[in-house]
């Protein structure tokens, strides 16, 4: 059960900000999902992920290995998903091609590094971003780097069972769930 | 894990960087490219943050151009100079702590032959001299001891360069450096022999002013442990920072080295190895 008041938001938080799960944040059930460290349905993490896509000045998709590289059918099929459903966002992609640690020699035009994703979002002076395909410890590590030093607001797609550390969290994400999401996407831009 | 880890998922060729297309487009994988192909395809170490005319980054390139296998080769470095060039070595590499390369390659190794049975996956445990001759030479050594199906490469600098230039195990005898104002006390470590005679089927030494010898000699070492039993090779790095050379002269420091006989090619070949040997280079 959840007992914290402790909530994930936007920073900058300061060189070393608390993991979010050791201020009580615990990762949700299946069919749940987490906004700012708060447990709540996942039908409501989508709707609120396209409302800060939507109305994010400068949103950015940052796919990680796991879909990048076109290792298993499964990978390729949620890559043309995320492709898709960031197109339709709106939202621009910056690769996390690898995990090695380039610093200080990343182009942060080009690419971002788990290590240092701090410079990424500020030469492009990102405000939304989401992660997804990216090893689960390496997106802990670069969640908690951007709540540390920048101001942008944190999406992750998660595969497996979530991520404390970003202010919002959808688990079990795979193909389906992300058409899911640009069906929430395109439905709300619909409506607008 | 299969090699289509090396393809770009469809829609994202454009948005991965120039160098990742370039890896997958024009890189050695699968293509069983060589040193005398080096500059004609991306190589898998560029932009290293080493001194200028370190021997230790032109071996280690000529050692990744050697690599039989490169998209099925793990490495394991540690920490010494070779270890601030690993960051820029697009293969999958794992840092250990100094002198543990050969433990955790022995668990490396061990692990992908449950994981991939039915297929070929190398370890290569690589470290300088301080790593490997002094600080984990217990470990390397019980790796022999043990037979581990894995190769040891030493970048050999005979020195800690990466600390200031304190003398190594490796160092010549009477070698002054910046840490070692009086000279070395004692001879050189004589690790071939060492390696040769704690277990492993081959062992050699080299230089980099000999890009042939050296890249059969890594083919050798790194086949012959898949089916044989734990391989070593010392290559000699020349390091103008601490011996104080000019950066242009490494090559030719590496030459003198060679004729004055303080640094000597020697290749160690156990029966069984020889008789491996004969196979596989006939084949080709
Ligand atoms: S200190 Fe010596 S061994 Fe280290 S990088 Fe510089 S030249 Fe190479």
């Amino acid at each position: 059960m959840q007992e914290t008041n402790y909530r994930v938001i936007n920073g900058p938080e300061g060189y070393l900000p608390p993991a979010a799960a050791s201020m009580g944040v615990v990762l949700p059930d299946r069919g749940q999902a987490l906004i700012e460290g708060r447990i709540v349905a996942e039908k409501e993490a989508m709707e609120k992920i396209a409302e800060k896509l939507l109305s994010a000045k400068n949103p950015y998709f940052f796919p990680g290995p796991l879909i990048l590289w076109a290792w298993n059918d499964k990978a390729v099929e949620k890559a043309k998903a995320i492709k898709e459903l960031a197109d339709t966002a709106g939202a621009k992609i910056i690769p996390m091609s690898d995990y090695r640690p380039k610093y200080p020699m990343i182009n942060p035009a080009e690419e971002i590094n788990p290590n240092h994703p701090n410079l990424t979002i500020w030469h492009n002076k990102i405000d939304v971003c989401v992660f997804v395909g990216v090893h689960c410890h390496y997106a802990n590590l670069a969640l908690k780097i951007i709540r540390g030093g920048t101001d942008c607001y944190t999406i992750a797609l998660c595969a497996n069972y979530g991520h404390e550390d970003a202010m919002i969290s959808l688990r079990d994400v795979h193909a389906e769930e992300v058409r899911n999401l640009t069906a929430v996407i395109k439905k709300m831009k619909g409506g607008k | 894990m299969n090699n289509k880890i090396y393809e770009i998922s469809p829609g994202f060729e454009e948005i991965m960087p120039k160098d990742y297309r370039d890896l997958v487009n024009d890189g050695p994988f699968g293509k069983k490219l060589g040193v005398k192909d080096l500059g004609t395809f991306k190589e898998l170490l560029e932009e290293h943050p080493l001194c200028a005319g370190c021997g230790l980054a032109l071996s280690k390139r000529l050692i990744l151009a050697s690599l039989p296998s490169p998209e099925n080769t793990v490495i394991v470095g540690t920490t010494g100079c070779s270890s601030l060039s690993f960051a820029q070595v697009a293969i999958h590499n794992i840092h250990s702590i100094f002198g543990n390369q050969n433990a955790v390659a022995t668990g490396l190794k061990r692990a992908l032959e449950i994981r991939f049975p039915d297929k070929t996956k190398d370890v290569v445990a690589m470290g300088g001299d301080g790593a490997i001759g002094d600080i984990g030479l217990g470990m390397v050594m019980h790796s022999w001891f043990r037979g581990e199906k894995f190769t040891t490469i030493m970048f050999d600098n005979e020195a800690y360069a990466n600390t200031g230039g304190q003398e190594s195990g490796m160092s010549q005898k009477g070698a002054v450096l910046n840490m070692a104002p009086t000279g070395k006390k004692y001879a050189k470590l004589p690790m071939p022999e060492i390696a040769r005679d704690a277990g492993c089927v081959y062992s050699a030494s080299v230089t980099p002013a000999r890009p042939k010898r050296l890249e059969k000699m890594v083919r050798r070492a790194v086949i012959l442990a898949r089916k044989l039993g734990p391989t070593y090779i010392q290559i000699y790095c020349p390091c103008p920072t601490n011996y104080k050379f000019k950066p242009s002269e490494s090559l030719k420091r590496t030459r003198d080295m060679e004729k004055s006989g303080a640094y000597q090619i020697k290749e160690y070949i156990s029966p069984a190895a020889e008789e491996l040997i004969k196979k596989f280079e006939e084949v080709k």
